[in-house]
C-alpha cells in the first residue's frame, strides 16, 4: 500500500500537479510515526502509511492551502468529513489540494495494547486483522479489533467524503458500525447528581495541555477566547473547580453542529478523558431534534445550528426533558 | 535496610497519611498521577510512569502567591503562608528524583524562590527503583541509574516484600515514623537487592533509546544547533499543546497573573509553556511569532541553554513522557538523533 502511495505522490509531484505532499513520516519506533511534509521524490522514502497513520491530516491544510501551489494530502474516511467541514468554513481552498483517499481498516492505538499487557515493546507488526507485539515483558497478538482506537469502533464507514482519487485500498462499501450512542445513553439515565460527579471525576485529570483543542478541526479560531490574556478572562491556570470545566463546556458548544466526532479529541487527551461522549451528546441531540445530520458529509447544505425554521425546538425543551 | 511484604504497605502509608500529607501515585479510572493519599485512594505503586511527573509536589500547577482584599477605600494584602509542615511525596522513580534536581538549580539560585525552597525543605522523598522500565525510558544517557534512584529513602520491589533503606537525616526520621511496619532486612534481602539491581540494568541495555549519543548537544552548541534548517521540518507537525511541556518533570516555565475574586485579587502563578503562541508576550508584542521557533525553543533550552548555565547538565532525565505523550509523535529523541552527530 505504503509503495502505491509513495509512486502516485512522486508521479504528482514530477507532473507539476502538486508542490508538496502532506503525509506521515516513519518514526524512530515501530509505532510513533509523525504527521510531516514532503517536497521532494527523495524525501519520500520516509513516507509511511500503516495502522499507526490515525492523526487526521485535514486541519493542517488550512496553513497550506495558503501556500502558493496545491498539496497532495492523504485522507481517511473520517478525515475527510473534517476536510468538508474546513471547507464549508471557508478555512481551508478546496482548489489547493489534491486529495488521495486511502483506506483504513482502523487505527491502532498503542496505549489500549500496553493496557491489555504489552509492557517493554520493541516492535509491532500488522497482519490483516492479527497485531502482533514483541516485547521485553513477553510477546503479545491481538485481534486488530481489540487495540483500535474508539473512534474506530463507532467508525462513520468507509467512504470519502471528498477525493480526487482513490488509493486501492479504499473500501467505499465498508458500512458504518453503530454503537455511536450507547456509551452518551448510559449517561444520560444517570441523575444529575450522579451525572456531575461522573464529569467532575474525569475532568478533574484534565491537565489544560489544550491538546484537545489544538488538534481539533472544529476549533480553527484564529484566536482562541481561552488565549485572551487579559485580565478576567485569562484562563491559563488549571483549577479543579467550575473554571476548570468552563474550558470544556465552552469547547463542547463552539464546536456543537461543526464537530464531525473525528475522535481526534480523544486520540490525543493525555488523561484519556472521554471526551467524545460530550461531543457525541450534541450530535444525539441535534439528530433528536432537528433530524439526522452529519457535519462534513457535504459542504453545502445549512447547518441545523444556523438555519432557522419555523418547526425548530423552543429552548424549553431542556427544561421539558428534566 | 529494612522490608516490608508488599501486601502490608498500605497500613504504613496509612500511618503515613495520618501524620502528615502524602503525596503518591493514585489511579484514577485507568490514569495514573500523583495525588494525596486519602484512605480510599487508589494507591498504583505499579505503573512506571504517571502521565504528569511528581514536579506539582514542589512547583504546583497553579499556586497562589499573595491575595487582596478591597474593603471600601482600604486594601489588605496577604501574603500566602509558606508550606511548614513535612510532608512526603512517595514512589518517585529515578528520573523524576533527578528531576527535582533540575528544578533546584533554577528555583534555589539567587534570588531564591521561597515557595519552592519552603516545600524543598519540608518534603521527603521515597524513591522507588524501577522493577520494569519501559521502552521509553533514556535515563542512561543522562547517567542515572534506574536500579539505584537517589533520594531520602530509597525502596526496591523484592519478590514479595519492598527493601527500603535511609539515605539522608530526613530519611531516617521517615524510617522511624513507619518502624511497627518494618522488619531488619537479611544478608539475604541485600543480595537479593543486589540481584534486583542488576536485573534492572540489563533489561535497560535491551531499549532502543539506553545509547542515544548527545554527541554534538552541549552547552557550547547554540550557534550551529540554533540556525539548523531541520527545526523546521521536525516542527511542521506541532501543534503547540502543552502536553510535552506539563508531563515533563524538568519544564519550568511559568506565568503569573491575577483573578479578580469579585472583591480582590489573587495573585496566582501557574505553569507556562513555552510551546504557547502567547508565552512571554510583552507590551511590544512576541519575540517568537512562529511554532518553528517556539518549537526550537523547548529543545535548545533543555540540550543547550541549560547546560550552558548549569556546568553541563542536561535538562532533560530522560523519563520519556514526550515520547508516550506527544499527539503527533514528535519528541526529544527524534530531535536528539536527527540533528545530532558532530558539530
Ligand atoms: S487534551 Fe485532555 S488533558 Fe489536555 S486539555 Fe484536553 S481534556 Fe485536558
Ligand atoms: S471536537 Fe473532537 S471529534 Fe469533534 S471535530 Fe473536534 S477533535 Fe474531532
Ligand atoms: S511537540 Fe507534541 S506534545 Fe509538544 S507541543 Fe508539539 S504536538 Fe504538543
Ligand atoms: S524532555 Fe521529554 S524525556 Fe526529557 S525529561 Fe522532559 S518529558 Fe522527559
Ligand atoms: S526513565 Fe529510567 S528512572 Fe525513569 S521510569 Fe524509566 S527506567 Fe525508571
Amino acid at each position: 500500500m505504503q509503495e502505491e502511495l509513495i509512486r502516485r505522490a512522486k508521479e504528482l509531484l514530477g507532473d507539476g500537479t502538486v508542490v508538496r505532499v502532506m503525509g506521515w513520516r516513519k518514526g524512530d519506533l515501530s509505532f510513533n510515526p509523525e504527521p510531516a511534509l514532503f517536497e521532494t521524490e527523495e524525501s519520500l522514502a520516509e513516507f509511511v502509511y500503516d495502522g499507526f497513520c490515525g492523526a487526521n491530516l485535514s486541519k493542517y491544510m488550512i496553513k497550506l492551502s495558503k501556500l502558493e501551489g496545491k498539496t497532495l494530502v492523504f485522507l481517511k474516511p473520517c478525515d475527510t468529513y473534517s476536510f468538508n467541514q474546513l471547507v464549508k468554513e471557508h478555512r481551508v481552498d478546496r482548489e489547493k489540494a489534491y486529495i488521495i483517499g486511502v483506506g483504513c481498516d482502523g487505527s491502532l492505538d498503542v496505549d489500549a495494547m500496553k493496557e491489555k499487557g504489552a509492557k517493554g515493546i520493541q516492535e509491532i507488526t500488522e497482519d490483516g486483522d492479527t497485531v502482533t507485539v514483541r516485547a521485553i515483558y513477553g510477546d503479545k497478538t491481538f485481534d486488530r479489533e481489540d487495540v483500535i482506537l474508539e473512534r474506530c469502533r463507532a467508525c462513520k464507514g468507509g467512504a470519502h467524503m471528498v477525493y480526487d482519487e482513490l488509493a486501492s485500498n479504499a473500501d467505499e462499501e465498508k458500512p458504518a458500525r453503530d454503537g455511536r450512542f450507547s456509551l452518551v445513553e448510559k449517561i444520560e439515565v444517570m441523575d444529575p447528581k450522579e451525572r456531575f460527579a461522573f464529569w467532575q471525576n474525569e475532568l478533574s485529570r484534565c491537565i489544560r495541555c489544550n491538546a484537545c483543542r489544538n488538534v481539533c478541526p472544529a476549533c480553527s479560531c484564529i484566536k482562541c477566547v481561552f488565549d485572551n490574556d487579559r485580565y478576567d478572562t485569562a484562563q491559563k491556570a488549571n483549577a479543579d473547580t467550575f473554571e476548570e470545566q468552563m474550558f470544556h463546556i465552552i469547547r463542547a458548544f463552539h464546536v456543537a453542529g461543526r464537530c464531525t466526532d473525528c475522535g481526534e479529541c480523544s486520540r490525543v487527551c493525555p488523561e484519556h478523558i472521554p471526551l467524545h461522549l460530550l461531543n457525541r451528546k450534541f450530535i444525539k441531540d441535534i439528530n433528536t431534534f432537528y433530524g439526522d445530520y452529519q457535519a462534513g458529509a457535504d459542504t453545502d447544505s445549512r447547518a441545523p445550528l444556523t438555519n432557522f425554521t419555523t418547526e425548530d425546538v423552543e429552548p424549553s425543551i431542556v427544561q421539558e426533558r428534566g | 535496610m529494612y522490608k516490608i511484604k508488599k501486601e502490608q504497605i498500605s497500613a504504613l502509608l496509612e500511618t503515613v497519611g495520618k501524620a502528615m500529607d502524602l503525596y503518591l501515585p493514585v489511579n484514577n479510572n485507568g490514569k495514573t498521577n500523583f495525588g494525596f493519599w486519602t484512605e480510599d485512594a487508589k494507591v498504583d505503586l505499579e505503573t512506571l510512569k504517571t502521565v504528569k511527573s511528581p514536579k506539582d509536589a514542589f512547583f504546583p500547577q497553579s499556586e497562589v502567591l499573595y491575595s487582596c482584599y478591597k474593603d471600601a477605600k482600604k486594601i489588605e494584602i496577604t501574603p500566602q503562608e509558606l508550606v511548614n509542615r513535612d510532608f512526603v511525596i512517595f514512589g518517585v522513580r529515578a528520573c523524576d528524583v533527578r528531576g527535582f534536581q533540575v528544578l533546584d538549580r533554577v528555583f534555589l539560585a539567587d534570588p531564591v524562590d521561597t515557595y519552592y525552597a519552603a516545600r524543598r525543605e519540608h518534603g521527603i522523598v521515597v524513591s522507588l527503583a524501577c522493577g520494569e522500565p519501559e521502552e521509553s525510558c533514556f535515563c542512561k544517557v543522562f547517567d542515572i541509574d534506574a536500579a539505584a534512584p537517589e533520594g531520602d529513602v530509597v525502596m526496591w520491589a523484592v519478590e514479595d516484600c519492598y527493601c527500603m533503606e535511609a539515605k539522608t537525616e530526613k530519611g531516617e526520621n521517615f524510617l522511624e515514623l513507619v518502624k511497627e511496619h518494618l522488619e531488619p532486612a537479611s544478608d539475604e534481602d541485600s543480595q537479593k537487592t543486589a540481584a534486583e539491581q542488576e536485573k534492572i540494568r540489563q533489561i535497560i541495555e535491551k531499549f532502543p533509546y539506553s545509547h542515544l549519543s548527545l554527541e554534538g548537544w552541549d552547552g557550547n552548541a547554540t550557534k550551529e544547533k540554533f540556525d539548523d534548517p531541520r527545526w523546521k521540518e521536525l516542527s511542521d507537525a506541532c501543534l503547540a499543546c502543552g502536553t510535552c511541556t506539563f508531563s515533563c518533570p524538568t519544564c519550568q516555565c511559568y506565568d503569573i497573573r491575577d483573578f479578580n475574586t469579585g472583591h480582590g485579587v489573587q495573585r496566582y502563578r501557574c505553569w507556562d509553556s513555552c510551546m504557547y503562541s502567547d508565552f512571554t508576550l510583552m507590551a511590544h508584542g512576541n519575540n517568537r511569532t512562529t511554532q518553528m521557533q517556539r518549537f526550537r525553543q523547548r529543545f535548545m533550552h533543555k540540550l543547550v541553554y541549560y547546560p550552558a548555565n548549569n556546568d553541563g547538565m542536561y535538562s532533560c532525565v530522560g523519563c520519556g513522557r514526550c515520547v508516550e505523550k506527544c499527539p503527533q509523535g514528535l519528541n526529544i529523541v527524534k530531535v536528539i538523533k536527527r540533528m545530532g552527530g558532530s558539530k
